[in-house]
């Protein structure tokens, strides 16, 4: 498929808005040239034949899988108990607004 | 060019012991180590804050110790930079962008804490690409990383400031992260070693995510023992993070002395083919020669995916990338752009005023491969092609111990060579994300030189888990690399 075609405008402009990214009119042309070289290149993938070999997603997972160790000794779960969590003031003096007890933030319904 | 040691400082074990002798004091060499930054770091740039507070707090409670005349710990006085994608409480966090500018993290990482509880001495927090999102540490929001053994040169990336800090003798150990290649490539590019652990083998928490499914933590020292040391202050499970594994962590500096003698080394076909330099291969294939006259056996091997790892690397890295990173929206840490009548405005305003075009890229290619209609043919491929890709290394170890292989294609390339092509970039990890998407555990070590100077680094893979046997391979390449090098000297 020739770059072109890959990815466009409006596509970059789609993708922007999932990721809530705002983008000037300048970057627009710039991230979809990028974007299409490098999902060229991420083409090649297709020649492999995949159809029987399942996603990994992680790596205990697969080795588990394959036998390699067993899945106890590669990753554990704490306890499900309550334990204190950080101290609120200390968390919320790192944020841009608070009342004090929660996080404050613009409007958020439009009208 | 600065000299790729500081013979001045010495290793851990002699750090520790002239502590002990009372031949100096934690307190001296924290001191020299931040007189050094002081004089040296304006022309490198490795660190992006200094802790003078806390480095002379934390030696004087050595020397404390020491005045006591109590044991004193495994890293005890031992001058640390942290890669600044690490938190600490008390010091800024970063992450090598504008979108964290100021933000101090109320907990500290795992990995950090169990350094501080050895005895490590912290001097600050250490450049790297924003939210470790690079090869060449160009992409940091705060200015590039030069390399200390030429300044016109990219030290690597993305932990460039964690290698040029030990490089230049501006600490004696660094943290750093390798999601691709991030600790290995610029180990490589300064002349350090760095080792990319076992994905398990360090705990997570405190790390700020780029790839959760990739991201470790591993140290950068100047020498094998040096690093074996480090890892196994910072490895083993931890309840705040459900990927770190409960193996029991070995004493990686134990059997370092045991040689390679009818070790098997892999040599993977793959790995010497177009894209790699000629001095680089010239070093490496000495190298390897160098381990066969020790006793190792060398084996020709073949990983046949590996062409796959870069396009595959770069699917799951930014898929994950994109959900990881869309926690900074402004409201809970760091930046807010100001004056936003909305929420979804606020939102998209501090993104866009707070993240570098690298990051915005990847974000979007993040985003783009998992949306409605590309998942299955971009994101659920590539993790496919990454079972293939692991396959090939267990398949691999079950006839070799460890594998052998450059670690970069190149030696440092010039700062701007390659920042205006993403996929240029890209393939400077070409022969680091393999082990990265299979999990396995690596490290870098110096093998010579290119003839400008520049310094070289062989990668040896190891099995999971098996990171003595990585160590003792590269304890046996460094000493005959300094055979070779003092025999050229004489």
């Amino acid at each position: 498929m020739p770059d072109a075609e890959r990815v466009s405008l409006e596509d970059v402009r789609r993708v922007a808005e999932l990721a809530n990214l705002e983008l000037t009119p300048d970057e627009e042309p710039r991230m979809r040239r990028d974007l299409n070289a490098i999902l060229d290149y991420v083409a090649q993938l297709g020649e492999l034949e995949t159809a029987n070999v399942p996603p990994m997603a992680q790596v205990s997972e697969a080795l588990a899988q394959a036998g390699e160790v067993a899945s106890e000794k590669l990753s554990a779960l704490r306890e499900d108990t309550t334990r204190p969590c950080l101290d609120r003031r200390r968390v919320l003096v790192a944020a841009p607004e608070t009342d004090g007890v929660y996080f404050k933030v613009p409007k958020v319904i439009e009208r | 060019m600065t000299t790729a040691t500081n013979p001045a400082l010495g290793s851990i074990e002699d750090i520790r012991s002239a502590i002990a002798r009372g031949a100096t004091t934690a307190a001296a060499l924290a001191e020299r180590c931040l007189a050094l930054i002081a004089d040296e770091d304006a022309r490198i740039h490795a660190y992006l804050s200094v802790d003078r507070e806390r480095a002379l707090a934390q030696a004087a409670h050595i020397d404390d110790l020491h005045a006591k005349g109590e044991a004193l710990p495994r890293l005890a006085g031992v001058p640390l930079g942290i890669k600044d994608v690490l938190t600490v409480e008390g010091m800024p966090a970063t992450a090598g962008s504008k979108i964290l500018e100021g933000y101090q993290p109320p907990y500290t990482a795992t990995a950090v804490q169990r350094l501080a509880e050895a005895g490590a001495v912290f001097l600050g927090k250490l450049n790297c690409d924003e939210f470790a999102m690079g090869s060449s540490n160009e992409n940091s929001a705060y200015g590039p990383v030069h390399n200390p053994h030429d300044v016109t040169r990219v030290p690597g990336g993305s932990s460039g400031g964690s290698a040029a800090a030990v490089a230049a003798g501006m600490a004696v150990a660094a943290l750093g992260t390798d999601t691709g290649g991030s600790i290995r490539q610029p180990a490589s590019f300064c002349g350090v070693v760095g080792v990319l652990p076992t994905y398990g083998r360090v705990s997570r928490y405190g790390l700020i995510a780029f790839a959760s499914s990739l991201d470790r933590i591993g140290p950068f020292t100047v020498n094998v023992r040096d690093a074996a040391a480090v890892l196994g202050v910072m490895a083993g499970y931890d309840p705040m993070d459900a990927t770190s594994s409960p193996l029991p962590v070995p004493d990686y500096t134990a059997d370092l002395d045991r040689g390679v003698a009818g070790m098997k080394l892999g040599v993977p076909r793959e790995y010497f083919a177009e894209g790699l330099d000629s001095e680089v291969r010239g070093a490496i294939e000495a190298g390897i020669e160098r381990l066969r006259a020790a006793g190792a056996e060398i084996r020709p091997i073949s990983l046949p995916h590996t062409r796959y790892a870069i396009p595959t690397y770069y699917v799951i890295a930014t898929a994950e990338a994109s959900a990881n990173l869309a926690r900074f929206d402004g409201v809970r840490y760091g930046l807010r752009a100001p004056q936003s009548v909305t929420l979804a405005a606020m939102y998209r305003r501090t993104r866009d005023l707070g993240f570098g075009a690298e990051v915005k890229r990847r974000i979007l290619l993040g985003t783009y491969v998992l949306s409605h209609g590309y998942y299955d043919a971009y994101y659920r491929k590539a993790q496919q092609v990454r079972r293939l890709l692991t396959e090939d290394f267990l398949a691999a170890f079950r006839e070799v111990d460890a594998i052998v292989t450059p670690t970069a294609p190149s030696p440092a390339f010039r700062i701007g060579e390659k920042s205006n092509d993403p996929v240029s970039m890209y393939l400077a990890d070409i022969y680091t994300v393999t082990a990265s998407l299979a999990g396995i555990c690596g490290v870098s070590v110096p093998c010579g030189q290119s003839s400008e100077g520049l310094p070289i680094g062989m990668q040896i893979l190891g099995r999971h888990f098996d990171e003595g046997t990585v160590f003792r391979v590269g304890h046996a390449l460094e000493q005959a690399v300094a055979q070779q090098a003092g025999r050229e000297a004489a």
